[in-house]
């Protein structure tokens, strides 16, 4: 393990820009194949089970915020990603009257540290859409293509999940699903009663041990806060630190990477990078430069990287680099269920996330709009925090006084007290998970005038939803709607309406953004060929999700990893035949 | 104050850290701001996080005449009862001042409510909040806690006794005590498998049949997963 600078030393076999998901697989399958790698991070090291980095299984009273968000750590106090929406020193801008909320986490492992471990293969019609409804584009490569490496990571990997046999959720090799908590027996029966199905969940969390290497799953309900047990996935503990101790591989931690560097030939030669220790500029050469820096970061890599072969940036002769930026559609919503008050006590926390979700069940031909969403499940007796106690000023009328008769709105003393704690865990919601349609005019470009305090410059954000995620939006609060009532709850808040899109998230605050860097068989509509190599650079690859050409209702982890897979070996494959 | 004592009441929280760092030297204020042992949120920060932190922990917003005041507000809110202790108790007063600080917009809506107290209780009683009797405390009180039925022109009041509450009911439930009296059982290594049976029942929820045979079993949690060629998991007899 290195983490010195090595400005002038041997060339590497392939440098490795980013420590996520992508990065994380291919450091692993590039080193095992014996190549020499280099992984360039922009953030620090980390490893939960060191105590120094572990936020696993503290106590809200460790944190003086009681956990509550910070600005570097917007979900929460104790969560395990460092960076988020707005990082100090690293800004980006949005072109006025279109809104992008960029999340990034400045660590190894990336935002594989905190995400929800939801694991969902893409099915057949997922990478053909365009066959289906007419818009966008298909992808280049289809199910089958990366049916062998899914495979490969549920196994590598792991799992939990069912085998259902829908077409379009394709079943994989499962570990054994947890049973589901309370507020998710009546979320299903409020579900049946609407025909919506609701399955076991499919979180790449270790119910049964896999290897000899990773611990299994201890119930805390944390795996946003990365396991010290390694018992869920992220790309530190699983992949990159793996390789380390097995592979030739060489870290870089806390150095931002400013462009590719090409020859006269426009053939990649490495990175430069800005070391965030003494803010220098450092190259790395390499004979492969993959780029698995997250789509918006190595769209900007590339579109920084400009160079008398590549004028415009490298892989973007045709104007194609983050062109057809998308993010998953989202929308919430919350209910009480009475049936849920004053709730025996008993350990609820199970795995970090729902133990049930309802994947897309309609045929949009029958809909007014174009592409299919998912529902998760949240609610519970979890661990009090930061919030707690709060909107009794609101809340309190759903509590039945001695006599039957609602609790007054807030109020004070040991009524309140006791109010407080008969309302814990009985709150429910849902969260709708959707594609959306990808768009030529989503784009992120450079923007001239503005750099980050390395000096690089930064990102700019043009991003408009269209009609069919917004009606999608409001699908998803009817189904909702639908499915609380159903359960015998009372919904909470109002029913979004189209002057706030039907409570759409912001582009960006889904955090599955996809797309600019996208595959395709013509250079003029794509930046990558289907093996994820760029059109102009044939020694150039993305790992990241920049590559997809549409993202699924699914999340995206699962297919960056089988995809990375599938670029890597085609790198050691390129390597052996002399073809790069 | 040597620093190891300062770093001492920092851990405990037992004071504000701003009102020991005002009696210090500047080197020993130096180094109660070592990093060594922040005293701010446990757990993988980064140096950013620590200053911040720090600087959250040293610096002072609340006057101690505030302090007073929001004592027995908290006290009025969260009181001790037979099973319970009350919210200054568990210094909810010292988490208030630290989200002041780490939330700024709570200090003007906090700072200006804090003052709409004394200037009603002058109004109609002529004295200051403080110095109320009990039951004269209890009437102000009224008029702002309960949302539903409060005068119209007693909306600020009533906001700023929402804020208060949320602040304290959050500090006081984040806390162990608080944790015992929710009856909060989780956030420590066990083994899930579904809700009991007696809550079940009384729900009237049985597990969906379909299922049964594939959930996670206990005994099998040690057992290395294998699967077969359809991705069938191989389970002993």
């Amino acid at each position: 393990m290195s983490f010195e600078i090595k400005s002038t030393a041997e060339p590497y076999d392939v440098i490795i820009v980013g420590s996520g998901a992508g990065g994380g697989m291919a450091s692993k399958i590039l080193s095992e194949a014996g190549l020499s790698v280099a992984v360039v991070e922009a953030g620090a090291d980390f490893d939960p089970a060191k105590d120094e980095d572990r936020t696993q299984l503290r106590f809200p009273w460790e944190s003086p915020r009681r956990g509550n968000s910070t600005r570097i750590r917007p979900f929460g106090d104790f969560d395990a990603a460092i960076g988020g929406w707005d990082i100090e020193g690293e800004p980006y801008t949005n072109t006025k009257g279109t809104k992008f909320d960029w999340f990034r986490s400045r660590m190894v492992g990336g935002r594989t540290n905190h995400w929800g471990r939801i694991s969902l293969r893409f099915g057949p019609d997922d990478f053909k859409r365009k066959d289906i409804d007419g818009l966008g584009d298909n992808w280049p490569i289809g199910y089958d293509d990366l049916k062998p490496y899914y495979d490969k990571v549920d196994k590598l990997i792991g799992v939990f999940g069912s085998k259902e046999g829908w077409r379009n959720e394709p079943d994989g090799f499962f570990l054994p699903p947890p049973k589901p908590r309370l507020h998710e027996m009546y979320m299903m029966k409020g579900a049946k009663k609407a025909n919506i199905p609701v399955i076991p969940s499919r979180l790449s969390v270790l119910t049964r041990p896999i290897n000899n290497e990773r611990g299994v799953c201890f119930f805390c309900n944390q795996c946003n806060r990365a396991c010290q047990a390694y018992a869920d996935f992220s790309s530190g503990t699983c992949l990159v630190h793996p390789a380390m101790k097995k592979g030739k591989v060489d870290l870089y931690t806390n150095s931002m990477v400013r462009k590719v560097t090409t020859d006269d030939q426009g053939k990649a030669t490495g990175v430069s990078f800005i070391s965030k220790v003494d803010l220098k500029e450092y190259k790395l050469k390499s004979r492969v430069v993959v780029l698995g820096a997250s789509a918006c970061e190595s769209a900007r890599i590339m579109l920084n990287s400009k160079s008398k072969s590549h004028p415009n940036g490298i892989g973007n002769s045709t104007g194609m680099v983050g062109r057809y930026l998308h993010d998953s559609t989202g929308a919430d919503r919350m209910g009480i269920l009475p049936e849920l008050m004053e709730r025996e006590r008993y350990n609820e926390d199970g795995v970090g996330g729902m133990h049930v979700y309802t994947p897309w069940w309609l045929d949009n031909k029958k809909l007014d709009f174009a592409r299919g969403y998912h529902i998760e499940y949240w609610g519970g007796m979890g661990m009090p925090s930061y919030g707690v106690g709060f909107a009794m000023d609101t809340m309190r009328k759903h509590l039945k006084d001695e006599f039957g008769n609602p609790s007054p709105n807030g109020g004070y003393g040991e009524g309140l007290k006791k109010d407080i704690r008969r309302i814990q865990g009985s709150t429910l919601g849902m969260s709708g998970r959707g594609e959306s349609v990808p768009q030529y005019t989503n784009y992120c470009e450079i923007d001239p005038t503005v750099v980050d305090k390395y000096g690089i410059p930064v990102l700019r954000f043009n991003y408009q939803w269209t009609q069919d995620e917004i009606l999608q939006a409001k699908h998803m609060h009817e189904t909702f709607e639908e499915i609380i009532t159903n359960a015998g709850g009372t919904l909470l808040g109002s029913k979004p309406g189209p002057e706030s899109l039907y409570g759409l998230a912001t582009p960006g605050r889904i955090i599955h953004e996809v797309g600019t860097t996208r595959m395709g068989n013509t250079p003029e509509t794509s930046v990558l060929n289907s093996n994820c190599q760029a059109h102009d650079c044939n020694n150039l690859f993305v790992v990241d999700a920049g590559p997809f050409v549409s993202q699924a209702d699914k999340n995206p982890t699962w297919t960056i990893l089988a995809l990375s897979w599938r670029t890597s070996d085609y790198i050691v494959s390129e390597l052996k035949k002399k073809n790069i | 104050m040597n620093r190891r004592e300062n770093l001492k009441l920092l851990f405990t929280g037992a004071l504000a850290s701003g009102f020991l760092l005002t009696n210090c030297t500047p080197e020993e204020k130096q180094a109660a701001l070592s990093p060594v042992n922040p005293g701010g949120t446990a757990g993988g920060r980064t140096d950013d996080e620590i200053n911040i932190d720090q600087r959250l922990l040293s610096d002072v917003f609340l006057t101690e005449e505030e302090k007073k005041k929001l004592a027995v507000l908290a006290d009025i809110i969260i009181p001790a009862d037979a099973e319970s202790p009350s919210a200054t108790d568990v210094g909810v007063v010292d988490f208030i001042e630290f989200m002041m600080k780490d939330y700024p917009a709570y200090q003007i809506p906090m700072r200006g409510g804090l003052l709409w107290l004394d200037h009603y209780s002058r109004d109609h009683f002529d004295k200051a909040f403080l110095d109320l009797n009990e039951t004269d405390k209890m009437k102000i009180i009224d008029e702002i806690a309960w949302p539903d039925k409060a005068k119209p022109e007693h909306i600020g009041g009533v906001m700023f006794f929402n804020m208060v509450r949320n602040l304290t009911a959050t500090g006081y439930f984040t806390t162990e005590p608080g944790f015992k009296y929710l009856g909060y059982v989780g956030n420590r290594p066990n083994v899930w498998d579904g809700v009991p049976d007696h809550i079940m029942k009384a729900h009237g929820f049985e597990l969906p049949e379909k299922y049964i045979d594939i959930y996670l079993k206990p005994d099998e949690r040690g057992q290395l997963a294998e699967w077969d060629a359809e991705g069938n998991i191989l389970r002993k007899a």
